[in-house]
């Protein structure tokens, strides 16, 4: 029987109301079904490490409950498991608000199972771990270590389910596991059957995003347009016994499920398409083909695996430098010669003034940022263009908050001391943190799983 | 020959890992995949990024889905955590690989229209 897999996030910060018509399509197929989110970066695990050290019930996703509130009550009935990272820096108090969330919408008999097992700092904090190879070159030496997390595989997700759960709440998992968990569990197939474990790697590694898949981050108008990009309907995959793999959407939302958008997606964060490697299996997708089999609707085949590496990633972050950053805007005639000579006075501010920032950079928004670099080869290339407004954009990294501060507020003084014309200015500071990725052998990882009903975990709650 | 921009012939869609770059470059029809395998080079794809510090550049071709995969190594000045980037991520990168222009024969062209320069 066809097994259904809808996708509800692709990111901490992704739409809150997607889940809604995906969760609803799979009710109304009736099939078997299980439902997952993905919701921790790199970078947003970090945070949430730093929120767990301000406040211990905190370092989950924050989003969870508006992302669980519509649907939670309805997935329970239908019997349709949800899978999530919401745990981020800390799974335990992410399961006691799913707990609260469910006996506030009346499901005391809710099995909530917490995934632990992935924080590895002490490991890190206490070795020499290999460094990642895209990583080499990265001396954090003189960084402090907020925390370090492994990847772990699908193995304790699936767990969970096996042991009844209805909502299991992880930390970090490798992003193609939220998938492989579920189908593994379903088809009861063998955990070195490596082929159908390609499956299903191929399959979350497709979902995990989300939108992506399905008409996010693709459209281009005049090239590659899509229906309502406000509506995008989040994916889901229709798997078989036989090793099927459809891609499709829930009826009645925007966006296009076609093999264009597909291609993106599967090569999405790839590197050599023959070994993307997970925890589970290291997939390859290189004989892989895609087939339009109706109206949004995708068929992928050809995928195949080999045996999971030996090792887990683990992603270590640290206390960074601290970001400052300031705008300001010219408009109008001679434009570009004003916002190009405000950005060498912002430069040279910063000499005068001896401000102990490590680097620098300007941005000319309108004519070129994002796509130059530090030191400004677009901007200064000579130009016939003559944009009608630009923005200036001084960025600065210091080891020290106040002189990144110092740094950024060069911009406010320019309303009076400024070339003609000059406004608009607003400044900030935020602290950065750094990551660098280690390797660790899988054994030095021990997953635990913990499932009590929604009313227990209340209950426990009340005699802490 | 017609020089084009590589955006009127195939999509892009840039990914991260640290301070490496994915390009995928995914022809719009099957027949410009041999043009883009012969004029897409790695030393090309790796100049769009110099001005930046990249340091190589890995193709590995996909023919069955008509597309490319293109690793630029130390593409992100830091990438996401590291960079003064606006765009730490290299997101909007796709579309820098997207102006690099290529030569196709007029009848390769189909229904594209050309822009005037």
């Amino acid at each position: 029987m066809t097994f259904l897999l809808g996708n509800g996030a692709g990111f901490s910060g992704d739409r809150v109301d997607a889940p809604i018509p995906v969760l609803r399509e799979l009710v109304a197929r009736g099939l078997p079904a299980a439902m997952f989110f993905e919701t921790l970066a790199e970078r947003t695990i970090a945070l949430a490490h730093l929120e767990r050290r301000r406040d211990p019930n905190a370092g989950y996703e924050p989003m969870l409950e508006r992302l669980l509130r519509p649907i939670l009550a309805d997935a329970f009935h239908a019997r349709i498991p949800l899978l999530g990272n919401w745990g981020a820096a800390n799974p335990a108090a992410g399961g006691r608000a799913v707990a609260r969330l469910a006996l506030g919408l009346g499901l005391p008999e809710l099995r909530i199972a917490v995934v632990e097992g992935d924080d590895v700092t002490a490991i890190v904090a206490g070795g020499q771990l290999p460094v990642h190879e895209a990583d080499e070159g990265l001396d954090l030496a003189a960084w402090n270590l907020i925390a370090a997390n492994a990847y772990l595989g699908a193995e304790p997700l699936a767990e969970a389910l096996a042991m009844g759960a209805d909502v299991v709440v992880a930390g970090r998992v490798s992003d193609p596991a939220l998938a492989i968990a579920p189908i593994m569990h379903h088809f009861g197939w063998a955990w070195d059957d490596w082929d159908r474990l390609a499956l299903g790697a191929a399959c979350g590694h497709l979902l995990e995003c989300g939108s992506q898949v399905t008409g996010g981050v693709y459209w281009d108008p005049g090239f590659k347009d899509i229906p309502d990009p406000a509506t995008i309907g989040f994916p889901i995959a229709e798997i078989t016994a036989e090793g099927g793999l459809t891609i499709t959407k829930p009826p009645g939302t925007g966006g296009v499920v076609n093999p264009q958008v597909v291609k993106e997606q599967l090569l999405y964060e790839l590197h050599d398409p023959a070994a993307y490697l997970t925890p589970d299996v290291v997939l390859d997708i290189s004989e892989a083909e895609v087939e339009q089999t109706g109206p949004d609707r995708v068929a992928l085949r050809g995928f195949r695996g080999h045996p999971r590496p030996e090792t887990l990633k683990v992603t270590a972050s640290f206390e960074g430098s601290w970001l400052g950053e300031g705008e300001v805007s010219v408009a109008g005639p001679n434009a570009l010669a004003r916002a190009r000579a405000t950005a060498d006075v912002l430069l040279r501010r910063l000499r005068l003034r001896g401000l102990p920032v490590t680097r620098a950079r300007v941005d000319l928004i309108g004519l070129a940022s994002v796509h130059d670099s530090d030191e400004g080869a677009l901007w200064r290339a000579p130009t016939a263009y003559e944009p009608p407004e630009l923005r200036i954009r001084l960025a600065v990294e210091a080891a020290d908050r106040d002189a990144a501060d110092q740094a950024a507020r060069e911009v406010l003084a320019l309303l009076c001391c400024g070339t003609a014309g000059t406004g608009g200015a607003r400044w900030r500071v935020t602290p950065r943190i750094l990551t660098r990725s280690h390797l660790l052998l899988r054994d030095r990882v021990q997953p635990r799983i913990t499932l009590r009903t929604a009313s227990e975990l209340a209950q426990g709650e009340l005699a802490r | 020959m017609t020089v084009i921009a590589l955006h009127h012939l195939a999509h892009s869609r840039a990914g991260d890992k640290g301070n490496r770059l994915n390009l995928s470059l995914v022809a719009y029809r099957p027949e410009l995949y041999p043009i883009l395998a012969e004029q897409v080079t790695e030393a090309r794809v790796l100049a769009l990024f110099a001005h930046r510090g990249a340091t190589s550049c890995k193709r590995y071709d996909l023919p069955r889905l008509h597309a490319f995969n293109f690793v630029v190594d130390n593409a992100l000045e830091g990438g996401v955590n590291g960079s003064l980037n606006l765009d730490g991520h290299g997101k909007t990168q796709s579309f820098r690989l997207l102006e690099l222009t290529v030569e196709v024969p007029p009848g390769l062209l189909g229904d594209v229209e050309v822009p005037v320069s």
